[in-house]
């Protein structure tokens, strides 16, 4: 395992090895001391790795993640795994606001709450939050599935299109063309393989979902007062 | 109807004119606003309303064919280790794949190539005929991020942070369902045939401090090797260029609301943002006061018809600047052998900005397969090639009249004005005085 001191290192020269991986990789194991809240930790990565961050993270860790899995044993700033291809980033505490925002694919979990934002315009990504989310999650969600096993703020779920949402504690309000939808076998299904491939130990039977009623995708005169 | 119609004695109100009224009439008919793309149509306070002083006694002016005058311009100098260099200081504007046609995206970068500038991405990603055949790309990171994914990223020349257009500073983009085909609703993970309204606002920042962060991330992941510009629709230009320099921009991008669009509000097209020509003044005091001017670049966009407005740009202190409505005439678009076609839709040559329809008929802003085969991309190129050349020879005539051996070497004191607001706009004196409004005698 390769270990890096951030009281001794730069986010550079860190970021830079770690690319370096990409086309000949020495190292499959990274740890990371000391990372102090540091911004754009371990961002474009694009190679199968496997990365503990032992503290804090600050903006963008993990951003545009492709193929690596990383760990960050603290919390997170602002848009932890922003853009994610592929891979998985898992936060061992809090997230701030815009996580895993506009991601495409991988799977991020959040171990503790996620604020504001959380999924914002996501397109494939796979989002677990065993904690609370914010307000305005899943705003503009466009593809993946955003599961919340607490609560979730106003507005879930606004203008959204066809991102799955399952939330197991109560949602303060939904967000425009945003519904409670019917959950049938094929959804427990999805939802259960879903907490399993993240490691949470949740009944699928006790979550509601929420989708997008398809009414703003094409404009009607008779919607306006939604825009 | 035409004037020729109009009986004698009928008096049309400059209030409510034929265009005020139709527009009630439609709006009374439809109940949404006027939905279009092109830019501006009013008449704004533009570049024909200044001149140069060439060269007489006071002045020594080059000679015409023989003296070199330089076009080759370095953008991104201050943080990349990949500096962009463009043989002339006219680029391509960002226009998406979506709004535009993979041929008339593939025309760009086959014309931009051929002068040795770059041409720009758009809201939807890159495809690769537009990277294959462009030497110099510059990629778009929009609110959307419509198809951004890091491999693209790290293919890119350049990489243009967006946070407005001149055509609606403060407003997203806007694809209509129709434009919404199995390919551009794939690269935009996208359920076909919606109506897509982009966000105005990026999704994981929220201001200066944390732009400059994300543009570190930026870097991050490119590994510091490409510029990163930032593009700002003019509205408040001085404010706003003094905060993209201090989120660390490499290059500003600065369009006036002459700026096209593929398809946004009339609206907010015609009353939003300040003209150009009132715009670069502002960012040009803003990166002097800043001790910025020259090492951080400026792009001008926004109304650029030819090589004169490219030459005034550069005057008034730009480095380069971006065309799109023009490229997209100059490959076929409002084209007079379409006149059949443009009449058919509701429409003629010269008047046509129905681009979020689909229905071009000249094959550039469309997703019709029938349609987009009436544009050769290669023939295309080499229209958009020449036309991109006449500009460069007209700035550079310009240039030398003014006894100037390079196209930045061009300056404020070589400009008048002819009208009180422009002068007031553009800082330069009236013509035949000494007068700048607002600074003074």
């Amino acid at each position: 395992m390769k270990t890096v001191d951030l009281s001794k290192t730069s986010v550079r020269e860190l970021n830079q090895a770690l690319h370096d991986q990409a086309q000949t990789c020495t190292e499959r194991e990274w740890q990371v001391l000391q990372p102090a809240g540091k911004h754009n930790l371990v961002c474009g990565l694009d190679q199968n790795l496997s990365i503990d961050i032992q503290g804090h993270a600050g903006y963008y860790c993990a951003g545009m993640n492709k193929k690596a899995h990383v760990v960050v044993h603290g919390n997170v700033g602002q848009g932890v795994a922003e853009n994610m291809m592929s891979g998985s980033v898992r936060v061992k505490g809090d997230a701030s606001q815009s996580a895993g925002a506009t991601a495409h694919g991988g799977l991020l979990v959040i171990e503790g709450n996620a604020a504001a934002r959380c999924g914002i315009s996501m397109k494939g990504v796979d989002i677990v939050v065993q904690g609370n989310v914010g307000h305005m999650s899943c705003f503009m969600g466009q593809a993946g599935t955003l599961v919340v096993c607490g609560d979730a703020g106003d507005a879930l779920g606004d203008s959204l299109y066809e991102v799955h949402i399952y939330v197991k504690g109560q949602v303060k309000s939904l967000g425009a063309d945003c519904v409670e939808k019917e959950m049938r076998d094929e959804h427990l299904q999805e939802l259960a393989a879903l907490l399993n491939r993240a490691g949470v130990n949740e009944d699928p039977a006790q979550f509601r979902r929420y989708g997008s009623a398809r009414e703003l995708y094409n404009f009607k005169v008779d919607n306006a007062a939604a825009y | 109807m035409s004037d020729i119609n109009v009986k004698p004695g009928l008096r049309e109100s400059a209030t409510f004119d034929r265009h005020t009224i139709a527009e009630i009439q439609r709006a009374a008919d439809t109940g949404i606003y006027d939905i279009r793309g092109f830019g501006a149509k009013r008449r704004l306070p533009h570049f024909d309303d200044l001149l140069f002083l060439g060269a007489s006694m006071s002045r020594y002016p080059l000679e015409g064919y023989r003296e070199k005058c330089n076009t080759q311009v370095t953008l991104g100098t201050r943080f990349a280790k990949k500096p962009i260099v463009i043989e002339t200081p006219v680029t391509i504007a960002g226009m998406s794949f979506g709004a535009l046609s993979a041929n008339a995206k593939e025309a760009l970068g086959r014309g931009a190539s051929a002068v040795g500038t770059s041409t720009t991405t758009g809201d939807g990603g890159m495809t690769p005929e537009e990277r294959g055949q462009s030497s110099k790309l510059v990629y778009q990171y929009l609110p959307s991020r419509y198809g951004m994914n890091p491999d693209d990223l790290r293919k890119a020349d350049a990489i243009e942070v967006v946070l407005g257009q001149g055509a609606k500073p403060g407003g997203g983009g806007m694809l209509l369902g129709q434009k919404i085909t199995d390919r551009v609703a794939m690269m935009r993970t996208l359920p076909k045939g919606v109506d897509q309204r982009s966000a105005c606002r990026h999704p994981d920042w929220t201001g200066p401090d944390d732009l400059a962060i994300k543009i570190q991330e930026l870097r991050e992941i490119t590994d510091w090797q490409v510029p990163i510009y930032i593009k700002i629709g003019a509205t408040r230009t001085y404010y706003d260029v003094k905060l993209a320099v201090k989120a660390g921009a490499d290059v500003i991008v600065l369009d006036g609301m002459q700026g096209g669009t593929a398809a946004t509000q009339d609206v907010f097209i015609e009353h939003v943002g300040i003209p150009t020509m009132a715009a670069i003044p502002q960012a040009v005091q803003a990166l002097q006061e800043m001790g910025m001017h020259r090492k951080v670049q400026l792009i001008v966009s926004g109304g650029i018809r030819n090589g004169a407005d490219v030459a005034k740009c550069m005057a008034l202190g730009a480095d380069a600047v971006a065309i799109g409505t023009a490229a997209l005439v100059a490959l076929g678009c409002n084209h007079p052998k379409w006149q059949a076609d443009y009449e058919k839709i509701g429409s003629a040559a010269g008047y046509y900005d129905d681009y979020h329809e689909g229905k071009d008929p000249a094959g550039i802003s469309t997703q019709d397969p029938e349609l987009m085969s009436r544009l050769d991309p290669e023939e295309a190129g080499r229209r958009l090639a020449n036309y991109l050349r006449v500009l460069t020879l007209e700035a550079q005539t310009l240039a030398r009249a003014c006894g100037k051996n390079d196209l930045r070497n061009l300056e404020p004191e070589d400009l008048v004005a002819l009208t009180v607001e422009a002068a007031a706009m553009a800082r330069v004196p009236l013509a035949g005085t000494q007068w700048i409004p607002g600074q003074g005698f």
